[in-house]
């Protein structure tokens, strides 16, 4: 689905300083030089199955689909993989693809911590020296993942810049990059920035569509109708869509953060609310205002919080692939509650944005349908804000 | 009919100021071109401020953000220029970053400029790879769009230097803007590289703090550049910053003056 140089359709691209320019096309050329090499893959993933965790179970939500009367209900169990999330699933690509280019440094941005732990993690089993960046008003949101990080040998730089948000922890880790090329690999965690890192990062992801198609065949004999997963970037998303793309029966749905709904200025939805624009590196769909100032975006989920959209998306919604719908966080915080007493199994906040989104769907499609549901992340990090959120006063 | 680029390099040693409009105000940003021009600055680098510039320290962040809240906007700029270009004929180009031009259309904007009289487009998250729709509508426009050329450029310097209009800036250091104590990059050799390629001026940038580091960058280049020393005024003095601006534009020039 690339084109050269990194396109999806118009989307994508490299629009990053001179001064790293070379350290991409490093990336590249290495890149290009392990993804079909047979030693590499079989470390990875050996990796993924032995550390990671993989596969990740295929679960079919009975409680759920009864309750809901509608489609059969599947769960995609993510949140089951070591750290608790999809990002393990790239961190640990690119860490050994950091290794086999030499470096001994990772540095990463986090919103929700999921990706800055997962990193950390790799970091400390490949004997890296690891810096994570994370919006100050996240470090607080999140503080539980804070400590596991620092637990694990990193070092945790809060960023007071912009909004102290994902898109400002993200720049502050391309300044770091900038700033230190020659032993650093910036693992960025979403199918988003210059190119190649829409590629690789969909890549390493896209082992949950080929799980779930796997698993589904086992299962059902058939396809699913429908995959839903939850996208700031985008990467569980586009992994659990990659292998579905070519199969036009299987309805592609990104549940967006609309924050407190997209009529407001508080909201993270891109596809629903912003435009083309050039940003960290690509272009692509985001949130900003007449004068191509990037918007100041909100969403009670830390990792939905971000302004803009991985190119592939965005080209899967121009085309039409995939549909990109907005869902609000008293849906998501509803939805979490709810898959908590009625599955047994505490989503992360960014993952119930699609519980709540198939909570619509499902009861309307028909018995014989079949919808999954990606669980990105455990919600364990979460229970504290969701708590505040509704009036407990409980603190980690 | 104003100076061109060209003219900038054309009397020796040139000396680069930038400014961010709008910080404080854009009535101060006007002020300064006028007293930075006496000064004997040859080219003004005015930067279109931007919410997110990657590309920045800490000191034009913070100008941006104080331009943005201050209520900067392209139009307001543009309108601006338009006063200054009425009483000045010294070059001028736009710093700013790809999405205020792309958000704002890219032709529209380049001709916005070229009625207000700017003569080139620094763009830093447009690297060589990226330039061609924003090149394009420069040249339409009677504009350069100025490449930039980093430590780390090495093998890349020939493509870059050879397709480059206007100066080449040659980004003294890794990392971000901002005044450093040593710039330890070899700007002699990559310099050599550039003018096996090109014959267009080059100067350098990023990191200058002083007279002393600016003579050395102009001597081993064709001028300097000075952003986040001047930046650093405008934050202290705010809205009687010009005569400090001024006064340090004066010795930074003196600085770099071969004659002297």
């Amino acid at each position: 689905m690339t084109n050269p140089r990194g396109r999806f359709g118009i989307f994508g691209g490299q629009y990053i300083p001179e001064t790293l320019m070379n350290a991409v096309t490093e990336l590249e050329k290495a890149y290009d030089t392990y993804k079909d090499d047979p030693a590499f893959n079989a470390e990875l993933t050996e990796l993924l199955n032995e550390y990671g965790g993989r596969p990740s179970r295929l679960y079919y939500a009975r409680r759920m689909t009864e309750d809901l009367g509608g489609a059969k209900v599947y769960l995609k169990r993510e949140d089951l993989n070591h750290t608790g999330a999809h990002k393990i699933n790239n961190v640990l690509g690119q860490a050994l693809l950091a290794k086999k280019m030499g470096k001994t440094r990772l540095i990463a941005e986090t919103g929700a911590g999921q990706h800055g732990v997962a990193t950390a993690t790799a970091a400390a089993l490949f004997g890296m020296e690891c810096v994570i960046f994370m919006g100050k008003e996240d470090t607080i949101r999140q503080a539980l993942n804070v400590y596991r990080m620092k637990l694990l040998g990193a070092q945790v730089v809060p960023v007071t810049t912009g909004t102290g948000t994902l898109k400002d922890a993200c720049s502050a880790a391309f300044r770091e990059w900038k700033n230190r090329i020659s032993d650093t690999h910036y693992c960025l965690g979403s199918v988003m920035g210059p190119h190649p890192f829409p590629t690789i990062v969909r890549d390493f992801q896209a082992v949950i569509s080929k799980e779930i198609k796997e698993q589904m065949l086992e299962k059902e004999g058939r396809l699913p109708d429908a995959v839903l997963a939850c996208v700031g970037g985008g990467s569980n998303a586009i992994g659990s869509f990659y292998n579905f793309i070519e199969d036009e029966g299987v309805q592609l749905i990104g549940c967006e953060a609309a924050g407190r709904g997209v009529n407001t200025a508080q909201t993270a939805a891109t596809i629903a609310t912003g435009r083309l624009g050039i940003f960290h590196g690509m272009k692509s769909y985001f949130c900003q205002n007449e004068y191509g100032q990037i918007a100041p975006v909100y969403s009670i989920s830390a990792g939905l919080d971000y302004p803009g959209i991985g190119p592939e998306h965005a080209y899967l919604h121009d085309i039409g692939r995939a549909k990109y719908v907005p869902v609000t966080d008293e849906e998501a915080v509803d939805a979490f509650e709810y898959l908590a007493r009625t599955e047994g199994i505490i989503p992360a906040i960014e993952s119930a944005h699609a519980v709540a989104y198939a909570r619509k769907i499902v009861p309307g499609m028909g018995k014989d349908k079949i919808v999954v549901i990606t669980i990105s992340g455990r919600g364990d990090k979460d229970c504290a804000a969701i708590a505040r959120y509704r009036g407990e006063d409980i603190y980690e | 009919m104003s100076k061109t680029i060209a003219d900038a390099f054309a009397g020796g040693k040139a000396f680069i100021p930038f400014i961010t409009c709008g910080d404080p105000s854009l009535e101060v940003t006007e002020q300064l071109v006028y007293a930075m021009e006496e000064a004997g600055a040859d080219l003004i680098e005015l930067g279109i401020p931007f919410s997110d510039p990657t590309a920045e320290g800490p000191v034009i962040m913070e100008a941006d953000e104080r331009a943005l809240s201050g209520g900067a906007t392209t139009d307001l700029i543009f309108d601006m220029v338009c006063r200054i270009r009425k009483k000045t004929d010294i070059p001028m180009v736009f710093m700013t970053y790809a999405n205020v031009v792309f958000s704002y259309g890219t032709e529209r904007f380049c001709q916005k400029s070229q009625e207000a009289g700017i003569q080139g487009l620094i763009l830093p998250d447009v690297p060589f790879e990226e330039k061609e729709d924003f090149d394009g509508a420069c040249r339409s426009h009677g504009m350069d769009l100025i490449s930039m050329i980093a430590p780390t450029s090495e093998e890349r310097i020939a493509m870059i230097a050879s397709q480059a209009r206007g100066f080449l800036y040659i980004v003294s250091s890794l990392g971000v803007t901002g005044t450093r104590q040593k710039i330890t990059t070899d700007i002699p050799s990559m310099v050599r590289l550039v003018r096996e390629n090109t014959s267009i001026p080059c100067a350098v940038g990023f990191g200058i703090s002083g007279p002393e580091q600016a003579r050395i960058m102009a001597d081993a280049s064709d001028g300097a550049i000075v952003g986040s020393a001047i930046v650093k005024l405008c934050a202290r003095y705010g809205r009687d910053c010009v005569p400090y601006v001024k006064d340090f534009v004066r010795e930074m020039k003196d600085a770099i003056r071969q004659d002297l």
